[in-house]
């Protein structure tokens, strides 16, 4: 008994460990090659490095342009965060606690953009932008970025505010608590776990698209993080170490923020996706 | 006592002259629900959303019925043109078939791996936290970096990929991978199992979760072997997040295109082209925008018209009963 126990044990523990070998093996491949020479990580894909060639990461984290995207992908995705979130806020405000008519049909006509493909909009979004004048603007990714964010945050953010209790909207209003006091100095506290995971979720999204800061941007000053990525590969598409090297380094910051809020983007994902 | 049954008529007067047509809300104060104060609310999100997620529908579908380089006035309307002469394009076909069997692996071959995986550490097991985290880290990075990671392990000849198909005597694969037609759109998949895959896994273990354990342990007393407690009591149980998921994968398949761009911008010869890449490349590279919004708008149209029948038909009991979202709808 004790044995089969045992048995099943080593090879429950095999089975995990293949399939993390399937995931870790490419990020350590990476990290590993990137302390190579190029000519090395053709010889010797595998193996550790004969000399741990540490210029590759020194010179990478040397260029201000690496910096500077670090800085801009930072920047756009504050700033989608905060519109995302003060304006979802807002919405999900009204449309869970006030009775008015149409506010279901608002509450679909926001849940109805959880099924709007962003890859579908990309290109009309494009020429609005170039009409509204926010090519290499800031505004021209944020507030996309934002509108394509709203209706998860509003789905969650409702489901949230809904959870609070009439009795303490009742005493507030007792008090003499007008509605904008009760929403930002009871309401928004109160819900702090809650905007905290949406604004997690908000970061993420922004931190990663691609689509629209490639077509946005076409001032080098303004790249973000995986568009300069891209850029990176295409110059140095021969030194593969290099390439290795940068795509760590551009990993390192979404992996600390996934150990910071791993709580609450997990959480999030799972209460978005039920409940979208 | 007769105070509450007081109050509690009086709310719900309140309620009815508030909103006459069904459902209620939970909670009102409708003294505030003037329409000001209500605009003053939605005003910001409503603009945000109309302006930059509603209006670029509209002119993608205005902008597909015109003949048009992306620049200068709009003025060729050819109506229906576009969308006669993308069904006849056997390449965009293609893509429509490219599209159907990157869904299928994903809900035939993802989501079991994703559920087995969730199941494996679903158990008691040493280090299960950190093989959660391990599994779910690819998913938190980009697209464009893991396209452009795997983009070098499988760089024929000297990229990882080859030499491990060395080692295993898979010599026929080196060399191919991304490169050759019959074997890259299998090659783009296994990299989207290595990025989503723990996502799902997540999102079943969650559902894992919520199954109370005296089930299956009654289950257990009453002779039921471990595939028996699965398929029987588990597997019907995780329905809802089962649903959800094949919903996520469906959706996330059908737009895919970070990842394709980078690896393989569709080649070598279309063989890797998705519909949003085909959008992509007659929009921006090859300025035939009053095309390329045409497949926008069937993209659209396939994105809605399933999302529709599956929320309709297949969510619905989900959402209509307590099982995954706390019953608050």
């Amino acid at each position: 008994m004790n044995a089969r126990r045992t048995v099943r044990g080593l090879s429950l523990h095999a089975v995990v460990w293949l399939i993390a070998a399937f995931v870790a093996v490419p990020l350590l491949y990476a990290v590993i090659s990137g302390f190579k020479s190029t000519a090395e990580l053709t010889n010797n894909p595998f193996g550790l490095p004969e000399h741990w060639k540490i210029g590759n990461y020194l010179g990478i984290l040397g260029d201000g342009m690496f910096w500077r995207q670090i800085a801009n992908s930072a920047g756009i995705a504050i700033g989608t965060t905060v519109v995302t979130v003060v304006a979802s806020a807002m919405a999900a405000f009204v449309l869970a606690r006030y009775a008015f008519r149409g506010r279901e049909l608002f509450y679909t006509l926001f849940t109805i953009g959880l099924m709007f493909p962003f890859a579908v909009a990309v290109l009309p979004l494009f020429l609005m932008l170039r009409t509204f004048g926010l090519l290499d603007n800031p505004l021209g990714v944020i507030l996309p970025q934002a509108a394509f964010g709203l209706p998860m945050t509003i789905v969650i953010l409702r489901g949230f505010f809904r959870t609070v209790p009439a009795e303490i909207e009742e005493a507030a209003t007792m008090d003499g608590c007008g509605k904008f006091r009760f929403f930002w100095q009871i309401l928004l506290p109160m819900a702090r776990p809650a905007l905290g995971t949406v604004s997690v979720l908000a970061v993420v999204a922004s931190w990663n698209n691609f689509f629209l800061p490639l077509l946005v941007f076409n001032d080098p000053k303004w790249q973000t993080i995986p568009v300069g990525v891209q850029q990176f590969q295409g110059q140095y598409s021969t030194d593969y170490a290099l390439v290795l090297a940068y795509i760590v380094l551009a990993m390192v910051p979404a992996l600390a923020f996934y150990a910071v809020a791993e709580r609450q983007l997990i959480g999030g994902l799972t209460a978005g996706a039920t409940k979208g | 006592m007769p105070s509450s049954v007081s109050t509690l008529t009086k709310e719900r007067t309140e309620e009815s002259v508030a909103t006459p047509t069904p459902p209620p809300a939970r909670s009102l104060l409708s003294r505030w629900g003037s329409w000001a104060s209500v605009a003053w609310f939605l005003v910001p999100a409503l603009v945000l959303f109309l302006v930059f997620v509603v209006a670029p529908m509209v002119v993608a579908v205005w902008t597909g019925f015109f003949k048009w380089g992306g620049i200068g006035p709009m003025d060729n309307f050819v109506g229906l043109a576009n969308y006669t002469k993308l069904f006849d394009d056997e390449v965009f076909i293609g893509d429509l078939w490219r599209g159907l069997y990157l869904i299928l692996m994903s809900v035939l071959v993802q989501l079991p791996f994703a559920l087995f995986t969730a199941v494996l550490l679903n158990q008691k097991l040493r280090g299960r936290a950190v093989y959660r985290m391990l599994f779910f880290a690819p998913y938190i990075l980009s697209e464009v970096v893991t396209a452009v990671l795997f983009t070098m392990i499988f760089l024929p000849g000297a990229g990882m990929a080859d030499h491990m198909a060395g080692f295993f005597g898979l010599e026929d694969l080196q060399g191919k991978w991304l490169a050759d037609p019959s074997t890259v759109l299998p090659t783009l998949f296994l990299v989207m199992i290595w990025k989503y895959f723990g996502f799902h896994m997540m999102l079943f273990l969650a559902g894992l979760q919520s199954i109370p354990s005296e089930i299956l342990e009654a289950a257990s007393i009453d002779g039921a072997g471990a595939w028996q407690r699965f398929r029987y009591i588990t597997l019907p149980l995780l329905g809802p997040t089962i649903r959800i998921s094949v919903f996520l994968s469906i959706i996330g398949s059908i737009q895919l295109f970070d990842l394709v761009w980078v690896m393989t911008a569709g080649g070598p010869n279309h063989s890797s082209e998705t519909m949003a890449i085909a959008m992509f490349q007659f929009g921006f590279k090859r300025y035939q925008v009053g095309y390329a919004s045409a497949i926008s708008v069937v993209l659209f149209m396939i994105s809605l018209v399933f999302s529709l029948f599956y929320q309709r038909y297949v969510l619905r009991r989900d959402l209509s009963g307590a099982v995954t979202s706390g019953g608050d709808r």
